[in-house]
């Protein structure tokens, strides 16, 4: 369904190792799986380019709600001032993926 | 690209509500007659929907209060208490607020907000860590905005997820500030503070609990859920307002701290700001005096509760989780819940709305707020004529037969 999904495959780490150090296509395909009930329709493909407030049909309480879940995913917090700053997909792992390495 | 451009989605979304021929956000009381009944659109209502948890704006008492106070001391204070003084009765209100909590210190705000915005995004300053509730009231996410601190939201009354995030936070220097609700304003539940607190000692962090909707109504001496949960000694800060169960308006914040004075000359929304008037004081002085005297009030708050919650809950309605002073009844959307507003308001009663995005997780609903001196009789034909409504609507099953 979408193209950042099919990255898990080029870039895989040892499962044990997920919590602690995700890959990007891990990160990406968390996001595409939080964001897909926010499509503006069936045929949007989710994109590292997708600007999340303005592609999709989501609002900004949401978007909280979403980083919440993916704040649990992967052990990480995002503070809100952070979040004001992410606007794409690609930023959205991106401020994951070094939150997760800081550890 | 004009200033009212970027309002264009919200426009829309007002037009449509207006669709319903009256307009929720600008409901107009031409005469006020109780704490229970109001002239709306030239009708006598019943209003459950005011806050008015013990019913005390027309309490004979508080009202003579307010006169007295306002042939001695004039109408207003124009100005704020650091430039202009303060006057004896804003210091006695203050000592009377702290020994009512059993705290040493406390400071009268003009409003509740006012006392949330610039206590909690003054405590946490750069460096430090502010700690919110998902479902947090509006003037919690502005002083988010306003503090240097790095801000972090947890899953709504949730206790393992603020120790997830506190856990996360590692050794990070800098002070944890984790802020709560007695009662949420929207589906009127409580936090489970005691577990709350347990986490936030765990980490070492502070407790800041807002009290506005549990002041009164729940606690052996009314001072809120920090009391009925026992933990009183636990809470840091505890904010309030004078707004729903004592009948007026203004916010107060209480604490042990002994550098809590401070606070008076850095914390902008006190310092930048008209003081509150002596009528408004000596009213509140008067209030919390009902309070503590007339513990029945609570009672029968309760036992109102009670009435609508189980009544509406018995017709099918799909309600908050627990029993509180505010009962939110969930609607399937946006229309729906305008809709029956609309509906009780023709049939002579008035409740909120509450539509995104001021709701959490999207949710329409129909806001009821209960009173002390609500009548069985009142509340009974509210839920008759609501579930009228929900069958109406299709919100509820049609009435089922009697078998036989």
């Amino acid at each position: 369904m979408s193209t950042a999904q099919n990255l898990i495959v080029e870039n895989d780490d040892a499962p044990h190792s997920f919590r602690r150090h995700p890959s990007r296509g891990e990160v990406m395909a968390e996001i595409c799986a939080q964001l897909d009930a926010f499509r503006a329709d069936d045929a949007q493909v989710i994109r590292g380019a997708t600007v999340i407030s303005k592609d999709l049909s989501i609002d900004s309480l949401a978007v909280m709600d979403m980083i919440m879940e993916l704040e649990d995913r992967f052990d990480v917090s995002i503070p809100m001032n952070t979040v004001a700053e992410i606007h794409t997909v690609d930023e959205l792992a991106d401020t994951i993926l070094k939150l997760a390495a800081r550890r | 690209m004009g200033l009212f451009d970027r309002h264009a989605g919200l426009l829309d979304a007002y037009r449509d509500v207006r669709t319903t021929g009256a307009d929720p956000f600008q409901i107009r009381m031409e005469r006020v007659l109780s704490p229970t009944e109001a002239i709306i659109n030239g009708k006598k209502c019943l209003t459950v929907g005011t806050n008015n948890y013990f019913g005390l704006t027309f309490d004979p008492s508080c009202m003579q209060a307010a006169i007295d106070a306002i042939q001695a001391e004039g109408t207003g204070t124009t100005g704020s208490r650091i430039a202009n003084g303060s006057y004896s009765e804003h210091v006695a209100l203050e000592e009377e607020i702290a020994a009512f909590y059993g705290k040493k210190h406390c400071m009268v705000f003009t409003t509740g907000y006012q006392a949330n915005l610039g206590v909690i995004s003054t405590l946490a300053g750069p460096d430090d860590f502010l700690l919110i509730d998902a479902d947090s009231h509006a003037s919690i996410y502005d002083a988010c905005k306003q503090t240097q601190a790095e801000v972090v939201r947890f899953k709504h009354n949730d206790p393992a997820s603020l120790d997830a995030r506190l856990r996360r936070l590692g050794d990070k220097p800098g002070n944890r500030l984790v802020v709560l609700e007695g009662i949420y304003s929207m589906l009127g539940d409580s936090a489970p503070l005691k577990e709350f607190v347990e986490v936030c000692k765990k980490y070492g962090a502070y407790v800041l609990v807002d009290e506005a909707h549990s002041l009164g109504a729940l606690g052996d001496n009314g001072r809120g859920l920090c009391e009925s949960a026992g933990v009183l000694d636990d809470c840091h800060f505890i904010v309030g307002t004078f707004s729903k169960t004592l009948g007026a308006i203004g916010g107060y914040c209480v604490s042990n701290d002994p550098d809590f004075d401070i606070l008076r000359v850095t914390v902008r929304s006190y310092m930048f700001t008209a003081s509150l008037p002596p009528s408004i004081v000596a009213s509140v002085r008067q209030a919390l005096k009902v309070v503590k005297a007339r513990p029945e009030l609570r009672k029968q708050l309760w036992d109102n509760v009670a009435t609508l919650y189980d009544g509406l809950s018995a017709q099918g309605f799909k309600l908050g989780p627990e029993h509180g002073p505010v009962v939110g009844v969930h609607l399937p959307d946006r229309m729906t819940a305008i809709g029956f507003w609309r509906a009780m308001l023709d049939a002579g009663i008035y409740v909120n709305v509450a539509v995104p995005p001021a709701t959490p997780n999207g949710v329409s609903l129909l806001r009821c707020s209960l009173c002390a001196v609500h009548t069985k009789e009142q509340l009974e034909h509210m839920i008759e004529v609501m579930t009228g409504i929900g069958r109406q609507m299709g919100v509820l099953p049609p009435k089922l037969r009697a078998a036989g």
